[in-house]
C-alpha cells in the first residue's frame, strides 16, 4: 500500500488550489460570490413547541422542555417538549384508538386521498419547510430546497397511490396492517426520514407515533400542523419529541406493534436486543461506510464530481455516504489532484446562503466526534488534506477533508464518521477492489465508476451492499427500495419493497 | 444355519461435501420406536459448526454464481436421487414409528417439495424484483440477492420432510447453509446427505450436523460469519426465542422464524420462504446519450 502511493508524493509540492494543468476550474481568486441569503421573514418559528398527540398540541406530562440550537450560529432556535412514559402512553393510546375506530374502517382509496393531501401540502409550503430544515439542521438551503423537501413530498405522493393497490404488491397473499408503528428518525434528513416512515405506514393502514431527533424536531412539528390542515383523523399521526430516553420508551412500549428505526448501528443493535423474544416487527436502517470504486476506464471528471457528491453531500451526514474511495492505481495521481482542485472550490458556510455547498455540522456533539476522528486519522499515520476555504467563526463548521495513505485496518477506514471526511485507497485488480470494498461490517450503499457496462454489472453484483450507484451517487427516489446488507440494517424503505415491513401477509 | 450378521451403518456428519465424524469424538444414542439403540449419532461441537461455516462460506459465492437454471436443475436432481432411494427412507422412518403409509407420504411430499422449489429457481427474481420508475434520468432496478450463510434448525418432527422443507428455499436462492438435524431423529438427515452428495450439489452448499440443540444454539446464533438463523419450532420456549434474538444482535443476523404446524400442508411451501433469505439490491445507472 505505502509503496503504491509513493508515486503520489509530488502532489505535495503543488499549491492547494485549482492550478493543475488539466484543471478547467481555475478560479484563481478572481471569482468572488456575492452573498445570496435566503429570506426567512415569512417563516414562523415559535419559542416553544408541544407534543402532537391525538390531533392536539399538548404540553408534556412532566413539563420538561429542551432547547434546539441553530448549528450555524450556536443560538437557541426554540424549545421542544420532552416526552416521557405518560406522554408516550397517551400517544400510543391515541394511535391505537385511531387505528381501530377510524383508520382501519376507512376505505383504502379514501386513506390514499389523505396521504395525497399531505403530499400536496408539503409541496405548497415547500420553501417554508426548506428554510426550517436549514435553520434547524445546518444543511445548505440548496439541498433542503432541491432534495429534501421535494423528495419528502414525492414519498407521500408515491405511497398514497399504493393504499388501494396492496393486493398487487404481495403475490398470492393478502396484506393486513400491523397496528401502531413506533418510528424513530435521525437528524440528517428530518422531514425526508419522516416521509420515508410515515407514508408507507399510513398507506398500509397503520397509525404512527413518531419521534424526530432531538436536534432537528422542527419540521416534524410543522408537519403535525399539516396533518391538521389535511383533516387527517385525530391520532393517526402522533409526533413526540425527546432524546434517547424517549426513543427507548417507544421501543419498549407494549402497545406498539412495529418499530421503524433509522440511525446508528450501535443504537440499532440495542433496539434489536430490546425487541428480542417479542412479536414486534422491526426495520432498521443503520450506518454505513460506503465504498466508491473508480476504475481506470471511468469518465474521470464525472467520477470526481461523483466522489464530491458522494462524501460532501449534506456535510457527509449521510448513512450511505461514499466515505471510502478506492481508485485504480493507474489513475490515482490524477484523481487525487482533480479531487483536491474540486475540493478547493467548495464553499463552506451559512446554510441559508444559496451559494453554500457545505453547511454546518449538525450539533456540537457531532462536531466534536468528527474532530476526534480527524485527530485519530493523523495519529494513525494517514496524510490529511483539508481545503483552504474560509469558514465562519461562529457555528460548527468542518472543512472538506481527504485522508490518503490509509490502510484497511485504520479506524477512519472501518468506522462511520458521519462528516465530510473521505479516505482514499488504491487497488490494482477488480477483485482486489471488491475485496477491499466488502471489508467492513457495513453494507448499505456504494458506487462503481467505469465506462464498461459489463464491469458495472459484475462488480455491482459482487459488492455486498443494498444499493449500488453506478456512474452516479446519492440518488434517491420514492419508487426505489433502499436499505442495507449485513450490519447496515434489516428491511427496505421505498418502492413496493418498502410496504412489506408494515404488513402481515395472510 | 446361523443368521447373517448385518453390517451396521456409522452415521457421520456432512461438511464441505465430505462425511467427517465429529471432531469432538462424542456421540449420542439414537433409539427406534421400541427404545432399542439404532445407532450412534455424532454429538457435534462448536468446532464442527465453525468448520461447517468455513465450508459454507467457501461454497456460497460459487453456488450463487451458478445460473438460476442450473440451480433449479440441481434441486430437481436431488428429487430424482431421493425418488430412487425411497425404500431406504421409508424403511428408516418406519423404524422410528411411522406406519408404512405415513412414511410413504412423508417421502413423497419431500420429493414433491424439492421439485416445487426447483421450479421457483428461475422465477422468484421476476416476481419479487422490480424496475423502479424513478423521476430522474436513471435506469433503476431492484433484485433479490442471497443473504449468504444461513444456520438452520431443522424441525424436530418430520425428520426428512422438515429438513427438505427448510433447506430447499434457502439454497435455491443462492445461499449456503448449515443444518442441525432433528435431535431425536437425526438418521434420515445423514442419509439425506448421501442423496445430496450424489446430486451435483457442490460441497459446502449444504452442511448437516447432528447433536444437541441446546448445546449448539449459542454458537449457531452468535457466529459472526453467519448471516441468518432460521427455525420453525411452533412451540419453542419464550426464553429460547429471546436468547436467539439477543444473540443475533451481535452482527445483526437476520432471524427468521416460521412456526409451521403441519409440514404436509400446502401452505408450508411458498416463495416467501425463498425471499425471507434474500436481500433486495437496488442498482442505479444514468440514462442518456
Amino acid at each position: 500500500m505505502s509503496e503504491d502511493q509513493q508515486t503520489a508524493d509530488p502532489i505535495e509540492e503543488k499549491p492547494f488550489k485549482p492550478s493543475s494543468p488539466s484543471s478547467k476550474l481555475n478560479f484563481d481568486g478572481f471569482w468572488e460570490y456575492d452573498d445570496a441569503p435566503q429570506g426567512t421573514d415569512h417563516v414562523e418559528v415559535k419559542e416553544q413547541y408541544n407534543l402532537f398527540i391525538g390531533g392536539e398540541f399538548v404540553a408534556p406530562a412532566k413539563g420538561r422542555y429542551f432547547d434546539s440550537i441553530n448549528p450555524a450560529t450556536e443560538e437557541v432556535l426554540c424549545s421542544f417538549a420532552e416526552a416521557t412514559q405518560q406522554d408516550i402512553d397517551k400517544a400510543v393510546e391515541a394511535a391505537r384508538n385511531a387505528f381501530e375506530n377510524e383508520w382501519s374502517e376507512l376505505e383504502a382509496k379514501e386513506r390514499g386521498k389523505y396521504i395525497f393531501r399531505l403530499a400536496r401540502l408539503i409541496q405548497e409550503r415547500g420553501r417554508e419547510f426548506a428554510i426550517l430544515e436549514s435553520l434547524d439542521g445546518g444543511k445548505p438551503i440548496r439541498e433542503s430546497r432541491d432534495v429534501d423537501i421535494p423528495l419528502a413530498a414525492a414519498h407521500f405522493f408515491y405511497y398514497a397511490g399504493w393504499a388501494d393497490k396492496l393486493e398487487y404488491a404481495f403475490p398470492g397473499k393478502k396484506a393486513e396492517p400491523l397496528g401502531v408503528a413506533g418510528q424513530i428518525i435521525p437528524w440528517n434528513f428530518p422531514l425526508l426520514m419522516l416521509a420515508w416512515k410515515i407514508a408507507p405506514a399510513l398507506a398500509t393502514g397503520n397509525t404512527v407515533v413518531l419521534k424526530p431527533a432531538e436536534t432537528t424536531s422542527l419540521t416534524a412539528l410543522k408537519f403535525a400542523e399539516l396533518c391538521r390542515d389535511a383533516g387527517l383523523p385525530d391520532g393517526v399521526v402522533n409526533i413526540v419529541t425527546g432524546a434517547g430516553q424517549t426513543g427507548s420508551t417507544i421501543v419498549n412500549h407494549k402497545g406498539i406493534d412495529k418499530i421503524a428505526f433509522t440511525g446508528s448501528t450501535k443504537v440499532g443493535k440495542i433496539i434489536k436486543e430490546s425487541l428480542a423474544g417479542t412479536d414486534k416487527k422491526y426495520t432498521l436502517e443503520l450506518g454505513g461506510k460506503g465504498p466508491n470504486i473508480i476504475f481506470e476506464d471511468a469518465p474521470i471528471d464525472q467520477a470526481v464530481e461523483g466522489i464530491i457528491n458522494a462524501i460532501f453531500f449534506n456535510q457527509g451526514h449521510v448513512c450511505c455516504a461514499g466515505s471510502r474511495l478506492f481508485v485504480q492505481e493507474g489513475i490515482a495521481d490524477e484523481v487525487v489532484q482533480k479531487l483536491r482542485d474540486r475540493m478547493e472550490t467548495l464553499i463552506v458556510g451559512d446554510p441559508l446562503d444559496k451559494n453554500t455547498d457545505i453547511g454546518a455540522i449538525n450539533s456540537e456533539q457531532q462536531y466534536n466526534k468528527i474532530n476526534e476522528y480527524l485527530e485519530l486519522g493523523v495519529n494513525e499515520g494517514a496524510d490529511m488534506y483539508q481545503s483552504s476555504c474560509q469558514i465562519p467563526e461562529e457555528g460548527y463548521f468542518c472543512r472538506p477533508t481527504l485522508f490518503t495513505k490509509v490502510a484497511q485496518s485504520h479506524r477512519i477506514v472501518q468506522e462511520e464518521i458521519f462528516g465530510p471526511v473521505l479516505t482514499l485507497q488504491t487497488f490494482r485488480t477488480a477483485k482486489e477492489g471488491i475485496e477491499k470494498a466488502n471489508n467492513t461490517p457495513y453494507g448499505l450503499a456504494g458506487g462503481v465508476w467505469t465506462d464498461k457496462g459489463s464491469k458495472i454489472f459484475k462488480v455491482g453484483s459482487k459488492i455486498r451492499n443494498g444499493v449500488v450507484w453506478s456512474n452516479t451517487y446519492n440518488q434517491f427516489d420514492p419508487t426505489s427500495p433502499f436499505g442495507g446488507f449485513k450490519e447496515s440494517g434489516e428491511g427496505r424503505e421505498g418502492g413496493l419493497h418498502g410496504l412489506y415491513p408494515y404488513v402481515k401477509l395472510v | 444355519m446361523s443368521d447373517r450378521i448385518e453390517v451396521l451403518k456409522t452415521y457421520k456428519t456432512y461438511v464441505g461435501g465430505n462425511f467427517p465424524r465429529t471432531e469432538s469424538g462424542r456421540y449420542y444414542k439414537v433409539y427406534d420406536k421400541d427404545e432399542n439403540v439404532l445407532a450412534n449419532a455424532c454429538q457435534c461441537s462448536r468446532k464442527d459448526l465453525r468448520d461447517a461455516v468455513v465450508a459454507a462460506r467457501d461454497a456460497q459465492d460459487g453456488w450463487n454464481d451458478r445460473t438460476a437454471y442450473n440451480r433449479g436443475q440441481i434441486l430437481y436432481r436431488i428429487a430424482e436421487m431421493l425418488e430412487t432411494r425411497k425404500a431406504q427412507f421409508i424403511d428408516e422412518l418406519e423404524t422410528i414409528g411411522y406406519s408404512n403409509d405415513e412414511a410413504k407420504e412423508e417421502v413423497n411430499t419431500s420429493i414433491d417439495r424439492l421439485i416445487y422449489y426447483a421450479g421457483w429457481s428461475d422465477k422468484y427474481q421476476q416476481v419479487f424484483g422490480s424496475i423502479n420508475p424513478v423521476a430522474s434520468s436513471h435506469f433503476n432496478f431492484s433484485l433479490p440477492e442471497p443473504m449468504g450463510i444461513v444456520n438452520i434448525w431443522a424441525p424436530e418432527e418430520r425428520p426428512l420432510l422438515g429438513l427438505v422443507s427448510v433447506m430447499a428455499p434457502v439454497i435455491v436462492g443462492g445461499n449456503s447453509c448449515i443444518i442441525l438435524a432433528s435431535e431425536k431423529y437425526p438418521l434420515s438427515a445423514v442419509s439425506f446427505a448421501e442423496v445430496l452428495n450424489s446430486s451435483d450439489v457442490p460441497g459446502g452448499v449444504v452442511n448437516i450436523l447432528t447433536g444437541y440443540r441446546e448445546e449448539l444454539l449459542e454458537h449457531m446464533t452468535t457466529h459472526m460469519d453467519v448471516n441468518a438463523f432460521f427455525y420453525t419450532d411452533p412451540d419453542i420456549s419464550q426464553e429460547a426465542r429471546k436468547q436467539i434474538d439477543e444473540n443475533a444482535t451481535l452482527n445483526l443476523k437476520r432471524v427468521i422464524r416460521k412456526p409451521v404446524e403441519d409440514w404436509l400442508a400446502e401452505d408450508s411451501q411458498s416463495p416467501y420462504f425463498i425471499t425471507d433469505f434474500q436481500e433486495i439490491k437496488t442498482t442505479w445507472h444514468p440514462v442518456g446519450l
